[in-house]
């Protein structure tokens, strides 16, 4: 009992032997271990998605939204002072200030070339705004705005993804909790096999107690098995399900959300942890459900 | 070895043992007798650990059986050779594999090279690779008997050990017993071969218990 762990060691193949195999419920259960790493390698890819959704558009929203203020020249300056004065007094913004000419002929050089006479241009001046934590009112800001500076027009194109940022949020929980079910769905599975194992073999199990075996020495018979097969099923599994995230389409490099489902770098390393992890929830469903059994026998 | 203090035993029925009291001294040699459904077979499972009795103590190498673990019963077991009544083999397993099981359980494989040995002296030298549901009743129950003394254990529990045999092959493991006895076990038989016990009496000091009206008594000499 020190190591629980010892048990899966190869070195006692006779416990196996004793135990008669079982060919119908070792079946099911490789396939039920197989079937539930493919659905849990998506949940993963699913989820690990989202994630990076989620940060992507969170980070873009903590950019900055632009004031576009087109006047006429003689009235240019007052209405960017208004706005400025507007923002100022506007909650929900952190800090706004006027782009300087150098910054704007910065902005369009790479369009236009270095020689664009910017100052004989009608070019509009340009209020980079920084959103504050708590965010502002988009639509109350645009309506105070149109009255102050009528030349002036808010371009907060970031925003819409807001909500966007929140579902990919979602999105990425409901996939972790996904592969919560998914496990607890297999210890089940197991569970139940385990127990069809064990009834089948009532007799078996008796002789053994007889004949002076231990519960923890019959336990293994079954614990190994089990355990073995939910390896091998779930190895099985994650890596069919894996070669289908790898082949899947990547058409759209600009981040389309269901071409961006798989898995990236070091995260392709993360579905190897399956096959192991339901390698551990065969062990301690099998074991619980053996020594329940035994329980009930002298 | 072995002791019964008082004990009395029910399924859930009416009481089936009562004012039970005996005590296996070692290398002392018994007979347990009694019209079928006595409860010959409830004794013999009370002194291995199968059953706890429904009141008094049996005590089993100085242990009651009540304060040992399942652990305990196991390691009990080891020193307690049983041949059940109905043999209870591994049926997918060969004839050598299941006399043997008492070591692979206990995880001393390495000695199953007395196995040979110990099939040759009960007669089945040729039949070790044989599946149990493809031997005579007397083949089993010799096996039977190989399995419970593999382990060199103090006690013999045997229950209906000539049950299937003809009077040749019965007279021949009542030797097997003997030899056994001699050897310094205890021995302790369940049957209602009264010729049987007559033969065992010629050759060894046996004194038989005698389950009447839910009681176990001493029978004289009117055998
Ligand atoms: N597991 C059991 N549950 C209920 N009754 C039982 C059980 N085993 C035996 N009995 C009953 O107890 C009585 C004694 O059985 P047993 O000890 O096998 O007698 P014997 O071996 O002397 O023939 C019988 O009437 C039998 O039907
Ligand atoms: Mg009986």
């Amino acid at each position: 009992m020190q190591n629980p762990f010892a048990m899966l060691m190869p070195s006692d193949r006779h416990s196996d032997r004793v135990v008669p195999p079982s060919g119908f419920t070792a079946q099911l259960t490789l396939f039920s271990a197989a079937a539930m790493a493919f659905l849990a390698v998506f949940a993963l890819a699913l989820s690990l998605a989202s994630g990076r959704l989620a940060d992507r558009w969170q980070d873009a929203l903590d950019g900055t939204a632009t004031i576009r203020i087109s006047a006429p020249p003689e009235q240019m300056e007052t209405q960017v002072a208004a706005v400025l004065a507007l923002l100022s007094t506007t909650p929900g913004i952190a800090s706004s200030r006027a782009l300087s000419a150098e910054e704007q002929r910065a902005l369009l050089e790479p369009w236009f070339g270095p020689d664009l006479p910017v100052d004989a241009l009608p070019l509009p001046r340009l209020i980079e705004v920084t959103e504050g934590p708590e965010g502002y009112d988009g639509e109350g800001l645009r309506q105070r705005l149109t009255a102050e500076a009528p030349g002036a027009v808010l371009d907060d194109h970031t925003r819409w993804r807001r909500p966007l940022a929140l579902a990919a949020d979602r999105l990425r929980l409901l996939g972790l909790l996904s592969l919560v079910l998914i496990a607890g769905t297999m210890g089940a599975m197991i569970t139940l096999a385990a127990n069809a194992a064990l009834s089948a073999n009532l007799q078996v199990i008796r002789v053994l107690r007889l004949v002076g075996a231990k519960d923890s020495y019959i336990a293994r018979a079954f614990v190994r098995r089990f355990t073995l097969r939910a390896l091998s099923g779930a190895a099985i599994g994650t890596v069919v399900a894996m070669l289908g995230v790898a082949l899947l389409p990547r058409a759209d490099e600009a981040g389309g959300f269901l071409t961006g489902l798989g898995f990236q770098g070091v995260g392709w390393l993360l579905p190897l942890i399956l096959p192991p992890l339901a390698a551990i929830v065969a062990f301690a469903a099998t074991r619980f459900a053996a020594f329940r059994t035994l329980r009930g026998l002298t | 070895m072995i002791a019964f203090d008082n004990v009395a035993y029910n399924y859930g029925g009416g009481e089936l043992l009562s004012e039970v009291s005996l005590r296996l001294a070692p290398g002392s040699f018994h007979f347990l007798t009694g019209p079928s459904g006595a409860g010959k077979t409830t004794l013999l499972k009370l002194a291995y650990a199968e059953l706890k009795p429904t009141s008094g103590r049996v005590t089993i190498f100085d242990r009651e059986v009540r304060s040992l673990s399942r652990d305990d019963i196991a390691m009990t077991r080891r020193r307690i050779g049983v041949v059940h009544q109905d043999c209870q083999f591994l049926d997918h397993l060969p004839l050598a594999a299941n006399v043997s099981l008492p070591l692979t359980v206990a995880g001393r494989t390495g000695e199953a090279r007395d196995l040979t040995d110990l099939l040759g002296w009960v007669g089945l030298g040729a039949l070790g690779d044989a599946l149990p549901p493809q031997l005579s009743g007397g083949e089993r129950q010799r096996a039977a008997l190989a399995r419970a003394i593999i382990m060199g254990p103090d006690v013999l529990l045997a229950d209906e050990p000539t049950g299937n045999l003809d009077w040749e092959l019965s007279l021949r493991l009542l030797s097997l017993l003997v030899e056994l006895n001699r050897m310094g076990k205890t021995i302790l038989i369940a049957t209602h071969d009264l010729n049987l016990i007559r033969q065992a009496k010629a050759q060894v000091a046996a004194r038989v218990l005698r389950i009447k009206n839910r009681r176990v008594q001493l029978a004289g000499a009117d055998l």
